[in-house]
């Protein structure tokens, strides 16, 4: 039986950013994931901000690791080819109290690096975000924050490090894991795995995971986040990401651009228990809606098509990354909260370092495949580049969503690249994101999954099993082609 | 196609026509109930039956041209249109536009039901496409948020196709739709309403598995120990139309009086505003395919 060099628990960004990074060596790699696709965890709900490392204390590994990942995102995403947008973030003041609250922000971020802050008053304000409270007089200007799709974040590490080596085992849930001289014995739903090192990243579950071998001293924590978009027709309501000023336990409530052009607002903060409870809340909604206004007194209720929450797997107030000697060549890469996504790349490196430091040999492969071919999507194709993309593939033109203006051949690609589910397309495409939500696209979509991965059309579920979306075919089989 | 016949018989002769599904009719299609047509045709016919008489009629105009799977993506003030269609991206200007795009159903999202987001809650008029043109069955134990025309229509499919049909909740005092199909699809088959209730919570962590329910008063406001819980696999929303003209925002036209802002841009039927019947719609358009005749014989 195959004895893996290292195998990884959990395919979030985490865990597909640390496969990524050890798919440069020589060695076997397996990355296990519970659910039916990669990012279905607590990545799936991250908004995608690219924070630039402000609001962390200085002597806190995360922020040393944010402050680093925001520089690494950027070549990163260059390899990747997904699109990272440099928006720049604004926390605002509405009183000299708060000014003077920014100025000690800007001090704490200089000391941990955070390059190119400033203050900027009103009349920058009323020229570059105009749809800004008035009551606003200064602002901490933040140039390098920016904005990337969580998920196409994910599924392009994940695609990468798949076509470096690793492999990826999805449904695969980690039920023990024991250590039998010379290796870790993993046993998962799907079997045994053995590995001579184990990566926990995993996400909610992380202190389960630890604890199977002993290690338990830390908790993870559930804290809720719901957050609420707005159509896309509201893009330019803001032009950079909008915070308040922080409280203790989160960032408070920010106006985000989304790397797909729908502002989001959001998200609300709290402890809760559950580490599966992803209700929305009339309360959340009201006090996001109140807290996004004291921003954008603009913002409209019916310009809210979609919400959703999402868990930050809090472990205290750092993130833990550790080497445990408790358990020799077990790592915990565990509480990864906010500003995890920003810090996905450095926590790679970090973790590499820590398993060169626990003596496993790195040789660089002879060929490693670093670029990942773009993902092709229309609705950011100004028309001419559409017009030459039809021509190439006729497909390009037979539009499934109409809200959010993806072709059946996008929908075709993403499912070929590793899309199983409804959600996962959602994801890769935005196909029954928009305003009608899946409305009048969902029938076409389940019919090209169904054809693409030869299931019967009533296997297609929402995001794995048990989620079927229909309970039973009435008349034809095999499906009608889509 | 109303309004494309109406504009060749007011005396124009280069029409196109641009439909974004495989076969004209719209949401015709899908309503295979009966209903349709009573007073524009003197009998009750089915949608697809409605829809057809239609297609026969533009099949016979020359003047009109249909293009199918075309998706018009782009409309700007001087009546240029911008479609998608397999293989090919065009631009076409004309001397009138008339938008006949419809409408689509409110979401659970812009209702704002607390809960879960499972697999199981459609719109009512998604899940009568999944049934009356695709032959799937969505769910087998329904609940029905609001008293909509489709959610009572698809009220009585659901107990045809062999499914139970638990409750209709609607939070207005009485029904939103047409009385004959309280009459026809609710009450003919005992489906029970509850006037006055909301839906206060979904639960489910994979599929709707339950919805709880609170009575409300006449102002909205939820009353205090009324929440009783009911079992279901599936939710059908069916709370309210919304007109969809956003290429008619994009070009930065505005819908007025009868039309719009901009001289030779015209709207009609349900996006122009939400109609009960199919035949107010027959005849908004008919008016439309009329007044864009007259502005281009005038200009």
């Amino acid at each position: 039986m195959k004895i893996y060099d290292v195998a990884i628990i959990g395919a979030g960004v985490t865990g597909t950013s640390i496969a990524r990074e050890l798919a440069r060596y020589k060695l076997d790699v397996a990355l296990l994931e519970k659910e039916e696709e990669p990012a279905f965890g607590v990545s799936k709900s991250n908004s995608g901000i690219i924070h630039p490392g402000i609001q962390n204390s200085p002597g806190s590994i995360k922020g040393r690791l944010c402050v680093q990942g925001n520089l690494l995102i950027r070549s990163l995403s260059k390899e990747l080819n997904i699109d990272f947008k440099e928006s720049g973030e604004l926390i605002v003041a509405f009183n000299e109290e708060e000014t003077r609250e920014l100025l000690r922000l800007k001090k704490e971020a200089e000391i941990l690096g955070v390059p190119g802050l400033k203050i900027v008053d009103k009349t920058w304000l009323r020229q570059n975000e105009p749809n800004l409270n008035t009551g606003v007089v200064t602002a901490l200007y933040a140039p390098t924050a920016g904005i990337i799709s969580p998920y196409r974040l994910v599924y392009g590490l994940a695609e990468n490090a798949v076509r470096n080596g690793v492999e990826i085992f999805t449904e695969t849930k980690v039920e023990d894991i024991i250590y039998s001289k010379p290796n870790f014995e993993i046993f998962s739903s799907k079997g045994l795995f053995r590995s001579m090192y184990v990566i926990n990243s995993a996400g909610l579950f992380a202190d389960e995971i630890s604890k199977m071998l002993g290690v338990d001293y830390f908790r993870i924590r559930p804290r809720k986040g719901e957050e609420f978009i707005l159509d896309k027709k509201k893009e330019n309501m803001v032009h950079h990401l909008i915070l308040p000023l922080p409280s203790k336990t989160s960032k408070g409530v920010l106006i985000i651009k989304t790397s797909d052009g729908n502002p989001m607002i959001g998200p609300t903060a709290e402890d809760i228990e559950d580490k599966e409870d992803l209700s929305t809340s009339d309360s959340g909604f009201n006090k996001v809606l109140f807290s996004a206004r004291r921003l954008i007194p603009s913002i409209n209720d019916k310009d809210i098509i979609a919400y959703f929450a999402g868990l930050r797997p809090v472990a205290g107030d750092d993130f833990i990354i550790k080497h445990e000697d408790k358990a020799p060549g077990f790592i915990n890469v565990a509480g990864i909260q906010s500003p995890g996504l920003t810090a996905s790349p450095a926590i790679a490196l970090l973790v590499t370092n820590i398993l060169k430091d626990n003596d496993l040999v790195l040789k660089k492969k002879f060929i490693f495949h670093a670029h990942r071919k773009k993902t092709i999507h229309l609705f950011q194709s100004p028309l001419l580049k559409a017009k030459k993309l039809i021509r190439k593939d006729p497909s390009y033109g037979d539009i499934v969503c109409r809200c959010e203006m993806v072709s059946a051949k996008e929908i075709r690609d993403a499912v070929k690249r590793g899309a199983k589910t409804m959600d996962g397309v959602k994801f890769r495409t935005r196909a029954q994101a928009g305003r009608c939500h899946g409305s009048f696209c969902t029938a076409r979509i389940m019919k090209i999954l169904a054809e693409e991965r030869k299931i019967p059309i009533t296997s297609v579920t929402k995001r794995g099993k048990g989620s079927e979306v229909i309970k039973e075919g009435r008349f034809c089989f095999p499906a009608p082609k889509a | 196609m109303a309004a494309g016949l109406s504009a060749h018989e007011n005396g124009v002769k280069d029409i196109l026509l641009i439909e974004r599904d495989r076969y004209l009719g719209g949401i015709l299609n899908q309503c295979i109930h009966t209903g349709f047509g009573i007073n524009y045709f003197k009998e009750a016919l089915t949608g697809p039956e409605y829809a057809g008489r239609f297609i026969e009629k533009v099949k016979n105009v020359p003047d009109i041209e249909v293009s199918l799977k075309s998706i018009a993506v782009k409309l700007t003030s001087d009546r240029t249109v911008t479609f998608l269609k397999p293989g090919r991206l065009e631009t076409v200007k004309a001397k009138a536009v008339i938008m006949a795009t419809g409408c689509r159903e409110k979401t659970r999202e812009m209702v704002h039901i607390q809960g879960s987001r499972p697999a199981g809650i459609f719109s009512a008029g998604g899940a009568q496409k999944l049934i009356n043109i695709e032959g799937l069955l969505p769910g087998k134990e329904v609940v029905i948020v609001g008293s909509g025309d489709i959610g009572l229509i698809m009220a009585r499919r659901f107990v045809m196709e062999g499914a139970k049909v638990s409750a209709i909740i609607e939070i207005q005092k009485e029904t939103r739709g047409l009385l004959r199909n309280m009459v026809q699809c609710v009450e003919d088959f005992e489906i029970p309403v509850y006037f006055n209730h909301k839906i206060s919570r979904i639960f489910g962590d994979s599929r709707v598995e339950k919805v709880s329910v609170i009575k409300v008063d006449d102002n909205l406001n939820e009353i205090p120990g009324s929440l009783f819980e009911i079992n279901c696999d599936t939710i059908l929303m069916s709370v309210g139309l919304i007109p969809e003209n956003e290429l008619i925002d994009m070009a930065g036209v505005r819908i007025e009086g009868t039309r719009t802002s901009v001289p030779g841009i015209f709207v009609c039927g349900n996006s122009f505003k939400i109609y009960d019947i199919v035949d107010a719609v027959t005849e908004d358009s008919f008016l439309a395919g009329k007044l864009a005749a007259n502005y281009i014989t005038n200009q």
